[in-house]
């Protein structure tokens, strides 16, 4: 089983640069930007699997965080076009439009956001965690609409796509790599994060809190720091995902953006190494071929995915690769 | 600032609570029976606005458009909890959250299919058209005090029929204990199903009321159905009485706060940036009662067994 699952994971992690290899390599521009964002999704879905897969957390309110990195970028991006200040008083801070200084900004502001929303939600759990998540990331979304500074209802265009050290950012095929080397970076970490003690102990929290709890191990503290490394992984998906569109806007803060980050660990198979992957190349391909079909493409997506839910678990990788060992 | 306007926004927040209980009170009590998270609730909302502007645009008349409302969203419900959430009642509640996401989509797409993607009117009724005068020389419009009054009447209406009828006896003994009441012989499947869908006739009423006010589109929904998790996670979940409380709460506090914030922070800054700020803060206002509740209660304010 474990082995089959290898196989599949090396397909997956291959199939995708092949891919957009390819389609560069035949002059395709716009399904190397498939690519792109099929990458971008699997890495905020690999976030959101490390608290929903792992630790059991179904966070309804991702899209918190994947807006914090969007708007980042996009905040950086519009004060460095500009060249005004970040922040004028009581010192100047210049912005800039490198990445790597962003993707750190977006970790570090969506990783308190984390520790400010997890210090309140993970007091409670089940239904209550779902709704107070979904909520707290409906805060977000209304004061980022609410506030006219940076785009309110608009949002922000991105001009010039922030800059990578050494590469041309403007090339598909560059960003593509950048984005993918990152989703890469992040499924290591996962993995590693997953077979530590860390992990295990999330895991264990998943299973059975009071054996946890009896053991001496605090279950709120792991899911804090599981929370608040998931939403600092999304949020730097988030920064990259602004980049590829050239544009932040509430639309990455809202509702239907965290339930379609659930819906890609689905398809995919929860709490699978490669299941972000999987789904989001699921989700994107869907996406694409209905939406060349018929403008009504989500009636398609929401019937495929009903059965998904009442027939079909495990996503692709449980159909690939066979059930997970222990559940 | 007149007492007439204060009274003006008062009577605006009841009347927003007043609707988002109607939403609220539905949720809670499927939660309550079935243990299910409804997140289709928004799109029963939405069948009732459409409903009941489709048939008032084709009849002339928004009762029975109001009727038709009641109805569609009834029947919706029925067929959404025979089709789906009955497969759904031992399951965890991501597969839950996922059924009803993919239930959202589908109404939403389907009705933006039938009805297009235009937004339709609903014209308030003759009867409840113009406005009465406030203590204080201010007017109200009507129809809000209506939706007040109809909104009112329905939880004394809701309380009745959970605390003195036969049905009402089971939807509490349901909340208790699903299995026992299975043994003592009560149809759980059919009582399930008369909730689903007496918890969608409540949406379906609040989707028609407030479609005189704003206009009927796809997506109407979703807001309002957030802020009713707001209201039950304030209220506790389960608890009708929770839903009431926890609705007029946030309807008030919403409304002032918009109403209010602005004024206050232009006490210290500058016009403009006080609008902004006021805006700005007005808009997470309810956010921040429901953390700071929590903090105080993780249960909410009414919590059943907690």
């Amino acid at each position: 089983m474990a082995d089959r699952e290898r196989l599949v994971n090396i397909a997956l992690a291959l199939i995708v640069p092949a891919c957009a290899l390819a389609a560069y390599g035949m002059g395709e521009p716009f399904y190397v930007t498939l690519a792109t964002r099929i990458a971008i999704l699997a890495l905020a879905a690999v976030g959101l699997n490390l608290a929903l897969g792992l630790g059991g957390l179904v966070s309804f309110g991702h899209a918190a965080f994947f807006g914090i990195g969007g708007y980042a970028a996009g905040i950086f991006a519009t004060h460095a076009f500009n060249q005004t200040p970040l922040l004028a008083s009581p010192v100047v801070i210049m912005a800039t439009s490198q990445m790597p200084v962003i993707w750190l900004v977006s970790a570090v502001v969506a990783g308190l956001a984390a520790l400010l929303i997890g210090l309140i939600s993970l007091r409670t759990s089940g239904v209550y965690f779902i709704m107070i998540t979904l909520a707290f990331a409906q805060m977000i979304y209304y004061f980022a609409i609410s506030w006219p500074a940076y785009g309110g209802e608009d949002g922000l265009s991105i001009t010039m796509r922030n800059s990578f050290p050494g590469v041309n950012t403007l090339n598909p095929l560059s960003f593509f790599l950048i984005a993918y080397g990152l989703l890469l970076l992040a499924l290591f970490a996962f993995s590693r994060l997953r077979d530590s003690r860390f992990g295990a102990a999330l895991q264990a929290t998943r299973q059975n809190e009071v054996r946890v709890a009896s053991i001496g191990i605090r279950p709120l503290r792991i899911r804090l720091v599981a929370f608040i490394i998931s939403g600092m992984i999304t949020a730097v998906a988030g920064a990259l995902f602004a980049d590829l569109n050239r544009f932040a806007g509430p639309s990455m803060l809202s509702w239907s953006m965290s339930g379609e980050l659930i819906v890609l660990i689905i398809l995919g198979g929860t709490g699978r190494l490669f299941g972000p992957v999987a789904g989001a190349i699921l989700f994107v391909l869907f996406e694409f071929a209905l939406g060349g079909l018929t403008e009504h493409w989500q009636l398609f997506l929401g019937l495929i995915l009903l059965a998904v839910v009442l027939f079909g678990r495990g996503g692709l990788i449980g159909l690939l690769a066979g059930k997970v060992r222990h559940g | 600032m007149s007492s007439a306007l204060l009274i003006e926004q008062a009577l605006n927040g009841l009347q927003f609570g007043v609707m988002l209980f109607l939403m609220a009170a539905g949720l809670t009590l499927i939660f309550g029976v079935m243990g299910v998270i409804n997140l289709a609730h928004g799109s029963l909302y939405m069948v009732g606005a459409f409903a009941c502007a489709a048939v008032a645009a084709y009849t002339g008349s928004f009762w029975l458009g109001l009727v038709a409302s009641l109805i569609a969203a009834a029947a919706a419900g029925a067929i959404v909890e025979i089709t789906v959430i009955r497969r759904l009642y031992n399951r965890d509640h991501l597969d839950q959250v996922l059924a009803t996401f993919a239930l959202i989509l589908i109404f939403s797409e389907g009705t933006r299919w039938v009805f297009g993607s235009f937004p339709l009117y609903l014209d308030i009724p003759k009867v409840l058209q113009g406005a009465i005068s406030l203590p204080g020389g201010g007017q109200y419009q009507l129809y809000r005090l209506a939706i007040i009054g109809a909104g009112l009447i329905v939880a004394i209406g809701l309380y009745l029929l959970i605390a003195k009828t036969r049905l009402g006896m089971r939807i509490r003994a349901g909340e208790s204990d699903r299995e026992m009441i299975g043994a003592l012989g009560v149809d759980i499947a059919s009582l399930n199903t008369i909730v689903f869908a007496l918890g969608a006739a409540l949406a379906g009423l609040a989707g028609a009321l407030v479609g005189a006010l704003q206009s009927v589109q796809v997506g109407m929904g979703e807001p309002v159905l957030i802020l009713a998790f707001v209201v039950i996670v304030i209220g506790g979940i389960g608890s009708i009485k929770g839903a009431l409380a926890g609705a007029i709460l946030v309807g008030v506090v919403d409304t002032m706060g918009r109403f209010l914030l602005p004024q206050l922070f232009a006490l210290f800054m500058q016009p403009s940036q006080a609008a902004t700020a006021g805006a700005a803060i007005a808009s997470m206002l309810i956010y921040i009662v429901m953390a700071f509740i929590l903090a105080v209660r993780p249960k909410g304010l009414f919590a059943v067994n907690a």
